[in-house]
């Protein structure tokens, strides 16, 4: 006797068949309960009951959690749904069963500082999440920079920011800008040399590929902004000189008060608007520019972040 | 051939009643009363949470140790006694020897669950002396627990086709613990990229999605659960334990049983 | 119509957990059963019976060969249905009492539930059962559980019953009443094949044997033609001290006991052994034909090869 060939290739069939079932199921499944596994959140949102109950497994449960902020994040950026009220609930769960788990800390509270569409505009909520981080690891000069960044940025909070970066300026290990930023902070708030100072520390000190790549399209629109007030002036001058307006480069170029057509950070050529006005030639590669942004431009609901590499 | 398979079935069900498994039911009924005149005393407004919150995951820890520990000895013990010997020399076949085992255990899960339901409806009689409407969700949550034990009950089968008992009982809980975060394997595999984000994929879709069967605590805050996810759930859950005793019956089928 | 045919059935496992090397339980086996035979299949243990019975049954697949059970393929349902099958120590379900037991495996060859009814009292009569009746089978002794097993291997009225080791750690009283039940069995015109490594068992029982060693078939034949085979001998004892000059010529084994003295010598050399004694004017106190046992035959197929493989590295 041999194993039943009808049998073998019966049950064959059917394992394949309910298996493709049982996933295409699932798919519809996990469609009728959409962030399901968030609402847990809602049932259970104390941190501390939470980590009792991972039976002392709570670092595999950090990690869980912060896939599960992380994936939260992410979707709804992706559907453009602006309701992050899990987000904070989420992180505080994950940063209070693994205390240590930096990561969270610093991309967290990056979600959370920022305004949108690149973060959910909670910098209150972020600064509580550092300082938390800073509560369990008081080594740590990076999260005082984050501290420091978020009053800086997000709060406007100049006074706040320089004690943060003179405090994280004493670790060890800081970077030497913590202490020029801590000293610097009150006399030059709000300058354009400032914010390029920490885009600059925070795309040197981490490791992070999105994070590097926001500060580096920060510091490219900083040095837009600063090209495109340097070109007004230059224009307004040779307005004032010759009681003409400029339509191109060209006329500038040619009465000797440019050397050549400009160029963007990007190495893309600035462009002179028929009225005047100077206006950076794809708008698209360049988000967060306040200024030399061509009429009419829509910015795309995401920000486009150039790789770094 | 539905004649045997029933045959089996109910040898299967009379052999766990005799082993005095349905002695669990004792222990869920002292728990149920303790918990219901405890809550009653110490905690206001929140006794229909804690009854349901407490019956429910008891009913599951329970029928889940139940479905495991006798799962996995179906077809194992069954070879150490030599009793298989004579049910196959008979004109037995393999897939109806499985499919009769299967039922049995799943027969005698739902006979448990059905009594302990009694108990868990008669506690929330006793804290708020009467049923409202959000207590069908309840019996959605019963529903979908049984839905888990045939998961569960035909994962044992599987690894008891071909492996030792303490073998299968580690690898039939460890999917099973895998399965209660089966949502967020799918999210890891989602962060992943290229032929890892495949494998990552192919595995997360695997694992039993235990945790979408798990409506317990939604159901405690008396929140209304989905048609369309009864309907889903349903449907996975056959499927899938389905899949699982397919899988069982073709290396079944192929077994030398030395 | 042979009952059983066996035609170069084999079986080989692979052994080892890492590099699977082969092992060859069973070597091509050939072997035919007629109807209402008492077939006994003899060997050590690890002969390879259980392996033959376990393919017959449908059990362990063959790697090679093939066999036919009353001239249906194995694994054939209509076939199984007039099968009976007692594997080795059996167990049984143990929650259960021998009324269950038997009904259950009643259900499972297809009777119907009045004819389980019917049946089930019958049998347990049958084999001494009836007071334990609706005892649970834990609580029974081997020597019982032996009889329920025999009891489910008959209880459909098969037409050829199996029976591996059945008389196996029995008591004397209980391996009479299972050598009786076998006999009952061929007067109901039943085909029966049994395993056993108990030689007087087979001796007493069987039409013929089959001698299996090392998974290799040795010898297919009557009782009576395997011992006539090997040579049978002559006890001759007489009295006084003195052994013939010529008995050693003979080949004779002599051993001197008090005043007689006791030898034993081939058939073939009764005449000149007679001859011998009468000239030396000894008296013949008694002459015995010594038959040969299975056990002598069976001593003597089995033990050359154990000595090889007793010597292989």
């Amino acid at each position: 006797m041999r194993p039943s060939r009808t049998v073998t290739v019966a049950a064959t069939l059917l394992v394949i068949t309910t298996m493709a079932g049982s996933i295409l199921l699932l798919r519809l499944v996990d469609k009728a309960r959409q962030g399901a596994t968030l609402q847990e959140v809602l049932y259970i949102s104390s941190p501390q009951a939470l980590k009792r109950l991972s039976l002392g497994y709570s670092g595999l449960m950090a990690d869980i959690y912060w896939t599960r902020a992380v994936q939260y994040f992410g979707g709804n950026q992706a559907d453009n749904t602006n309701n992050y009220a899990l987000l904070y609930p989420l992180l505080e769960i994950t940063t209070t069963l693994d205390p240590k788990l930096l990561v969270a800390y610093e991309y967290g509270s990056n979600f959370l500082s920022a305004g949108p569409p690149l973060g959910t505009g909670q910098p209150k909520e972020a600064a509580q999440l550092v300082k938390q981080g800073i509560q369990n690891n008081p080594d740590q000069w990076h999260l005082y920079y984050d501290l420091g960044f978020i009053y800086y940025m997000g709060m406007k909070d100049y006074k706040a920011a320089a004690d943060a970066f003179a405090q994280g300026a004493k670790l060890p290990k800081a970077h030497p800008f913590m202490r020029v930023m801590a000293a610097n902070m009150a006399a030059h708030a709000g300058d354009i040399q400032m914010a390029r100072m920490m885009w600059t520390t925070t795309y040197e000190s981490s490791t992070d590929k999105q994070i590097r790549a926001n500060a580096a399209a920060h510091l490219r629109a900083l040095k837009v902004d600063q090209d495109i007030s340097a070109l007004n002036t230059i224009i307004s001058r040779y307005e004032n000189q010759t009681g003409l307006t400029p339509h191109s480069f060209a006329e500038l170029i040619h009465a000797g008060v440019l050397r050549g057509v400009p160029l963007d950070p990007l190495g893309q050529p600035y462009k002179l608007t028929a009225d005047g006005s100077v206006a950076v030639s794809d708008p698209d590669d360049l988000p967060f520019i306040t200024q030399g942004v061509p009429l009419g431009y829509k910015p795309p609901a995401k920000p486009k972040l150039l790789p770094v590499n | 051939m539905s004649g045997r398979i029933l045959h089996i079935a109910s040898n299967t069900f009379r052999e766990a009643v005799r082993d005095r498994v349905l002695y669990n039911l004792i222990v869920f009924a002292l728990l149920m009363c303790g918990a219901a005149i405890l809550v009653g005393q110490i905690s206001i407004d929140i006794e229909r949470l804690v009854v349901v919150n407490l019956g429910l995951t008891a009913i599951s820890i329970f029928g889940i140790v139940i479905a495991i520990f006798i799962g996995i000895g179906l077809v194992s013990k069954e070879i150490e006694k030599r009793t298989l010997y004579t049910v196959l020399s008979r004109p037995v076949r393999r897939w109806e020897f499985i499919a009769g085992k299967f039922f049995g255990l799943a027969g005698t899960l739902i006979v448990n669950t059905f009594f302990m339901a009694i108990g868990v409806f008669a506690a929330l009689l006793y804290v708020s002396h009467h049923f409202q409407a959000s207590d069908a969700g309840v019996l959605v949550a019963l529903y979908f627990i049984i839905l888990q034990f045939l998961i569960i009950v035909a994962l044992a089968l599987f690894f008891s086709s071909f492996s030792s008992p303490l073998l299968s009982a580690i690898f039939a809980f460890a999917l099973f613990i895998i399965g209660t975060f089966a949502e967020d394997l799918r999210g890891f595999a989602a962060l992943t990229h290229g032929a890892e984000r495949w494998l990552a994929t192919g595995a997360a879709y695997l694992v039993p999605n235990i945790s979408a069967l798990n409506v317990i605590s939604q159901v405690a805050h008396g929140e209304p659960v989905a048609g369309q996810l009864i309907l889903y759930n349903t449907g996975y859950a056959l499927l899938y334990s389905a899949m699982v005793l397919f899988g069982a019956i073709l290396i079944f089928e192929h077994r030398n049983l030395k | 119509m042979s009952a059983i045919e066996i035609l170069g059935l084999e079986k080989t496992y692979p052994v080892g957990f890492w590099r699977k090397r082969p092992k060859r339980a069973l070597k091509p086996l050939s072997l035919t059963i007629e109807e209402g035979e008492i077939f006994g299949f003899l060997g050590p243990n690890g002969a390879g019976k259980t392996t033959t019975l376990k393919m017959l049954m449908g059990l362990v697949f063959p790697s090679g060969g093939t066999a036919r059970i009353l001239g249906r393929p194995i694994g054939d349902p209509a076939m199984q249905a007039q099968i009976g099958f007692l594997p080795e120590q059996p167990y049984f379900y143990d929650h259960l009492t021998p009324r269950e037991l038997l009904t259950y495996y009643g259900q499972l060859s297809g009777l119907t539930t009045k004819e389980a009814e019917r049946k089930v009292p019958e049998m347990l009569d049958r084999v001494g059962l009836r007071d334990a009746a609706n005892v649970q089978l834990r609580k029974f002794s081997k020597g019982m559980l032996q009889r329920v097993g025999i009891a489910q291997s008959i209880l459909h009225n098969p037409k050829v019953v199996f029976l591996d080791e059945p008389m196996s750690g029995l008591d004397p009283m209980g391996r009479h009443e299972v050598r009786d039940l076998i006999e009952q069995l061929k007067h109901e015109g039943k085909t029966i094949f049994f395993s056993t490594h108990i030689l007087s068992d087979a001796e007493a029982l069987c039409d013929r044997v089959a001698i299996l060693h090392l998974g290799e078939l040795r010898k297919v034949g009557a009782v009576a033609d395997l011992t006539s085979a090997i040579g049978g001998r002559i006890e001759l004892v007489w009295r006084g001290a003195t052994i013939p000059q010529a008995f050693s010529a003979l080949g004779a084994e002599c051993h001197a006991t008090g005043d007689t003295v006791r030898a034993l010598v081939p058939e073939s050399s009764q005449e000149a052994a007679m001859e011998a004694l009468r000239r030396e004017g000894l008296r013949l106190i008694s002459l015995t034909p010594l038959r040969t046992s299975l056990e002598d035959y069976f001593v003597s197929q089995v033990k050359p090869s154990e000595a090889t493989a007793g010597g292989k590295p």
